[in-house]
């Protein structure tokens, strides 16, 4: 009945949520905005995640306790929230970004020097608008997640593994890149998946900056223009479809390739089976 | 060679410092005292076993030897160097991570439960320090590996994960990791423990083979005859105390403290688990095929 209706119903109107699918803004909206922005805010979010999982299981107090408070905000501020502050908020108290010596231009005006020992001048309005502010407010959103999943990843590698590391020699940030967190990876990569997929969908969320290139903003709008509203979700939906299972083909091989030597596959020569004859020995 | 190395290390015993050399080391976790002041001299090319029931401190005394654990009083010296703090002006400072990790390059340790990096197979294990921490070159450490693999009996196996091993197997690929650093000092942290019993000979046999090459061993271990035959000091501990030691055949066999003869009565009243430790490794590679003979049947 219901499949069926998807047929009979002419309401759905496959042709134009097919042609929705490929119009230009919608393929912009979709490469610009849903796609580099999931690239760009995973890609900090895991290695700024990583990171202060690091610093929270780190000896050091400091440290420990910067970690702890960053994921206790970001992961307490809803998503939305952030990127409106981003958005319009940041630029309205803080136009331009200095990087330089803290105090600098007081230090300058009181030694009476010339340069105000600023390196580096930001535009925050011209960037608060762009994809560079949707990027970096969901990069610092998902850190926080990521933090707590490889902390559970790197929990989950045997203390022994470490410390055979350290016998051998190996520095403590090496011991982390070679040994511990190639094994952390079996435990982070299956949630990672979900966070990319679910950062796919939380791209809608830009509207809040506002961003309007974007995949949903774009059908949908298609939709309100042309009075076709549901072609247009249908467009947007196929299109996010799209996306995860490619994610999802992607997470497998990704699993595949931090499970090797944990015995989910079989041994490819029956040689190395347990027991088997010590030839040649 | 073997009667080479035994002359060297006989002329080393009467001059210069021990390769070893601790004085009442002392170590608490959580306010329980484990080490009450250790004392503990190795000279090189010397096999020490320490022996003891478990929760004597033995195990926190080897990790305490390779910096594993810090220790709370005293001092170690490895090979002249004062193991985790430098002298400055008769004041101790702490060294820093990347110090430590350089002298425990010149220390292999072999664990309990192997601790074989799993995600790499037996040839990456062996390679990884080489490599990492040395600096040498790919080929020449897959050469070495190569040939370690062949020292330890498992030169078909480079390419096998460590779950594809059985655990002597896998001691024994950890026993070739640790050498390829070229360690001066080797720590065994009940090597035979987590074996099953028939098992134990083919560690044994790399072990002894090792003792014999003139390697310095320090040795935790339960089983009585492997200390007894190629140990050339053992040291009964309890309760973070040293009980008494000296050469195998006197403390084994005609212990003078109580609480060593009461240990040493418990281990025989167990049943060993080994009975005859095959004399070389192609014993022991021997026995295994036998076994496997008797799995098929």
């Amino acid at each position: 009945m219901m499949l069926s209706s998807f047929i009979t119903n002419k309401r759905w109107d496959w042709g134009f949520a097919l042609q929705v699918m490929n119009q230009t803004p919608v393929l912009e909206g979709l490469w610009k905005g849903t796609i580099i922005g999931t690239v760009g805010a995973m890609i900090i979010g895991v290695s700024l995640g990583i990171v202060i999982a690091i610093m929270r299981l780190s000896e050091n107090p400091v440290l420990k306790w910067v970690a702890f408070a960053y994921t206790w905000f970001f992961r307490a501020i809803p998503r939305y929230v952030l990127l409106a502050i981003l958005g319009s908020g940041v630029g309205y108290l803080y136009s331009t970004l200095d990087v330089g010596v803290p105090f600098g231009q007081q230090l300058a005006s009181a030694l009476g020097l010339s340069s105000n020992l600023t390196f580096l001048t930001l535009n925050v309005n011209a960037l608060s608008n762009s994809i560079i502010a949707g990027i970096v407010g969901l990069g610092l959103s998902e850190a926080a997640y990521m933090a707590e999943i490889a902390r559970a990843g790197i929990l989950s590698v045997d203390k022994g593994q470490a410390e055979a590391a350290q016998a051998l020699g190996m520095s403590s940030g090496k011991t982390m890149r070679r040994i511990v967190l190639p094994q952390a990876m079996r435990v982070i990569v299956p949630p990672t998946g979900n966070e990319a997929i679910a950062m796919v969908k939380d791209t809608s969320l830009l509207i809040a900056i506002p961003i309007i290139a974007e995949l949903f903003y774009q059908t949908s709008a298609i939709g309100v223009r042309t009075l076709k509203i549901m072609p247009g979700f249908v467009a947007a939906t196929l299109w996010y479809l799209i996306i995860c299972s490619i994610l999802m083909v992607g997470q497998y091989y990704l699993e595949r390739h931090f499970g090797r030597g944990f015995g989910q596959k079989k041994p490819k020569d029956r040689r190395f089976a347990r027991g088997a004859g010590m030839g040649g020995a | 060679m073997a009667d080479a190395t035994r002359e060297d290390q006989a002329s080393g015993r009467d001059t210069g410092m021990p390769l070893v050399h601790a004085v009442n080391v002392m170590k608490s976790f959580d306010g329980n005292k484990v080490l009450k002041g250790i004392d503990l001299d190795v000279r090189k090319g010397q096999v020490v076993c320490l022996l003891g029931p478990s929760g004597s401190g033995k195990t926190t005394l080897l990790r305490c030897i390779n910096q594993l654990e810090t220790i709370d009083g005293g001092r170690i010296w490895v090979d002249g160097d004062l193991m985790g703090y430098q002298d400055r002006a008769g004041r101790l400072h702490h060294l820093t991570g990347k110090a430590i990790a350089a002298q425990r390059r010149e220390i292999g340790m072999v664990f309990q439960r192997f601790n074989l990096f799993p995600h790499k197979t037996t040839l990456e294990n062996i390679m990884e320090a080489p490599i990492q921490v040395k600096g040498e070159k790919r080929a020449q450490a897959r050469e070495r590996a190569i040939a370690l693999l062949e020292r330890v009996g498992l030169e078909d196996k480079p390419s096998a994960y460590p779950a594809q091993l059985s655990g002597g197997q896998q001691q024994r690929v950890a026993i070739a990791r640790a050498l390829a650093m070229q360690p001066k000092l080797m720590l065994f942290d009940e090597p035979t423990s987590a074996l099953d019993p028939e098992l134990v000979g083919e560690v044994l046999a790399v072990m002894r083979e090792l003792a014999r090459d003139g390697m310095t061993m320090i040795v935790v271990t339960h089983e009585m005859s492997f200390a007894r035959e190629v140990a050339d000091h053992v040291v009964f501990m309890d309760d973070g105390v040293v009980v008494e030691h000296g050469d195998p055949a006197s403390v084994i066999n005609n212990p003078q403290h109580a609480r060593t003869r009461s240990f040493l009565r418990r281990m025989q009243s167990e049943p060993q688990a080994v009975e005859h430790i095959p004399e070389s490794l192609q014993d022991a590679i021997a026995a295994e095929k036998h076994h496997d003979l008797k799995e098929d049947e």
